[in-house]
């Protein structure tokens, strides 16, 4: 079984981002950036399922610029086999990203297509369940727990107020959200390994796929700051002032 | 141009989530409707009918919609999106988990999470959880949009719409094998009034339970959680209020041993008014908090249940 796993490079997790003054953007000039923590967690799911001997081959493919081969290297590094790059100098919306991630399941025969539930630069949620929709296969997103068997996937999945378990049939479509697993360091000696493993760099034009944004994007802005209010020496005081001054008791 | 809302509802109960993507939609068109997907839902659809500014409701409802599975949800909405320029849907775990499919077959970009209308084609949007907000235009004739409701106020009730029937969606998808939900005579999280959250402090499950739930009781809270804490074991997932939990923004959010982590404030700094409890009178929450105690929770809040009554 053949596992394909998109990974997205992307801020640092613990760095807060900034917004550019000229509200174009957000500044990621000389900041640290990271795989997207939710695509990790994807590909260690997926290189459990290869150690498991569940999966016989895991495929890390990422699109974007030039350094998210980078992105790619940490994957191979904790376990991937190979990995393919498709370039994209601008940032591409979740139905282009869509639309090239179909067209690489489809080439390379994927049997599962294992990633993260959202990337937290975007925040949009979507691509997942996008793909499963052009592909035509079913989608398990919120993952919390993947069981493979028999040509189908049983996925534990966290929905609002508790868990939900869906049955889907391969070819199929799972997102991981953040209880999925831990994922793991890579060793020196794998991270050595992974320099020396196949990554095929396309471009987005490689794929006949309609990549021109919909979206245009106004502005960039910061949120409106919360400021410090006071403290208060205790409890009663608390009380009084809850009741009172910010009339919500 | 006619926009579509979908209710959030769970069979039986109509959600506030509804309402107040109502009022969004709102925002976009005067001609609003709502469509509620379920089994056995029609007392949720005489509710959504009820909503201030809904045209009419429409009622679908097989077995796969009872379940919530995307592939047939989403397979209905667009069956009727010959009819609308817009779906809105509340940014829940299952309308995040159907509304992007609608797009990709719709060819249409979703627009997630929106927190504002600018107008029927500029939305604002919350980014790098929540450190920016992005507005943005969209060049599509017809719009998948999803809510996230704590940014608008609820509709009010008073209408009498009427309540018609429409054809559920098939499609070859996904099978429900079982949920497991968490019983709790506790308001919904990210619909309390109050909710009161413990962070990594309370060193265990037990603690947690005996500081935070009474407290929640007294006020009648909701119980929430900081990732750390739900991390340690100390609190179940749904409890966990932050970027990759649950955004809530309650009148009142009291944080007890919360250090206050970008990734917590994500999911709480709407609140209309933020309590912080932490002994460590350096800890970020106390930047955003309105009333702050420097203390030790152990008799910070025994005290609080005392001045309670």
């Amino acid at each position: 079984m053949k596992v394909l796993v998109p990974v997205k490079r992307v801020i640092d997790y613990n760095v807060k981002a900034r917004v550019k003054a000229d509200q174009t953007g957000v500044d990621l000039a000389n900041v640290k950036m990271s795989m997207n923590p939710f695509c990790e967690i994807a590909v260690e799911e997926a290189v459990r399922l290869k150690e498991k001997g569940v999966a016989t081959e895991v495929v890390i493919v990422s699109i974007g610029p030039a350094q998210a081969q980078e992105t790619i290297r940490t994957a191979l590094a904790m376990g991937g086999d190979r990995g393919v790059l498709i370039q994209a100098d601008a940032d591409l919306e979740p139905l282009a990203v869509a639309k090239l991630l179909k067209a690489v399941a489809e080439d390379e025969k994927a049997d599962l297509v294992l990633m993260g539930k959202q990337a937290i630069d975007g925040d949009n949620n979507a691509v997942g369940q996008m793909l499963s929709a052009l592909l035509g296969w079913p989608q398990a997103t919120f993952a919390s727990k993947v069981e493979v068997e028999g040509g189908k996937a049983t996925v534990t999945r966290e929905v609002d107020g508790g868990l939900q378990v869906l049955e889907v049939a391969l070819p199929a479509v799972i997102t991981a959200d953040l209880r999925l697993n831990e994922p793991r360091y890579a060793s020196l000696p794998n991270i050595m390994k992974a320099k020396k493993k196949e990554i095929a760099t396309k471009t987005t034009g490689d794929y006949s796929v309609d990549v021109a944004p919909r979206l245009t994007v106004v502005k960039v802005t910061e949120p409106a700051k919360r400021s410090a209010g006071i403290k208060v020496e205790d409890a009663a005081q608390l009380v009084a002032k809850l009741k009172t001054e910010a009339g919500v008791l | 141009m006619a926009v579509l809302v979908v209710a959030d509802n769970d069979n039986a109960h109509l959600r506030d989530t509804t309402h107040k993507t109502v009022t969004a939609a709102l925002a976009v068109s005067g001609d609003v409707d709502v469509l509620v997907m379920g089994e056995g839902a029609k007392a949720v659809a005489d509710a959504a009918a009820k909503i201030d500014g809904v045209r009419k409701v429409l009622l679908a409802e097989s077995a796969d919609l009872g379940h919530g599975v995307a592939e047939v949800q989403a397979a209905t909405v667009e069956g009727l999106m010959g009819g609308y320029d817009a779906v809105l849907i509340p940014a829940t775990s299952g309308g995040k988990n159907y509304a992007p499919r609608i797009a990709a077959h719709l060819d249409v970009a979703p627009i997630s999470e929106i927190v504002e209308v600018v107008d029927a084609d500029t939305f604002v949007r919350p980014i790098y959880a929540g450190n920016a907000l992005e507005t943005i235009k969209s060049s599509d004739a017809k719009k998948v949009i999803t809510v996230r409701p704590t940014a608008f106020k609820a509709a009010g009730e008073g209408g009498s719409a009427s309540v018609e029937s429409a054809t559920a969606g098939t499609a070859n998808g996904a099978r429900f094998v079982s949920e497991e939900m968490v019983k709790s005579d506790r308001p919904e999280l990210t619909a309390a009034k109050i909710v009161v959250s413990g962070g990594r402090a309370m060193g265990s499950a037990e603690e947690f339970q005996a500081v935070i739930e009474p407290l929640a009781d007294k006020l009648g809270a909701a119980v929430g959680a900081s990732r750390a804490a739900v991390d340690a074991g100390y609190a179940p997932n749904d409890y966990q209020v932050g970027q990759t939990g649950k955004v809530v923004a309650p009148s009142l959010y009291i944080a007890i041993g919360i250090s206050g982590a970008i990734q917590h404030l994500a999911g709480m700094k709407d609140s209309k008014v933020i309590v912080a409890i932490n002994k460590d009178a350096d800890a970020p929450i106390f930047q955003v908090a309105d009333y702050g105690i420097v203390g030790d929770y152990k008799t910070v809040v025994p005290e609080l249940m005392a001045a309670l009554g």
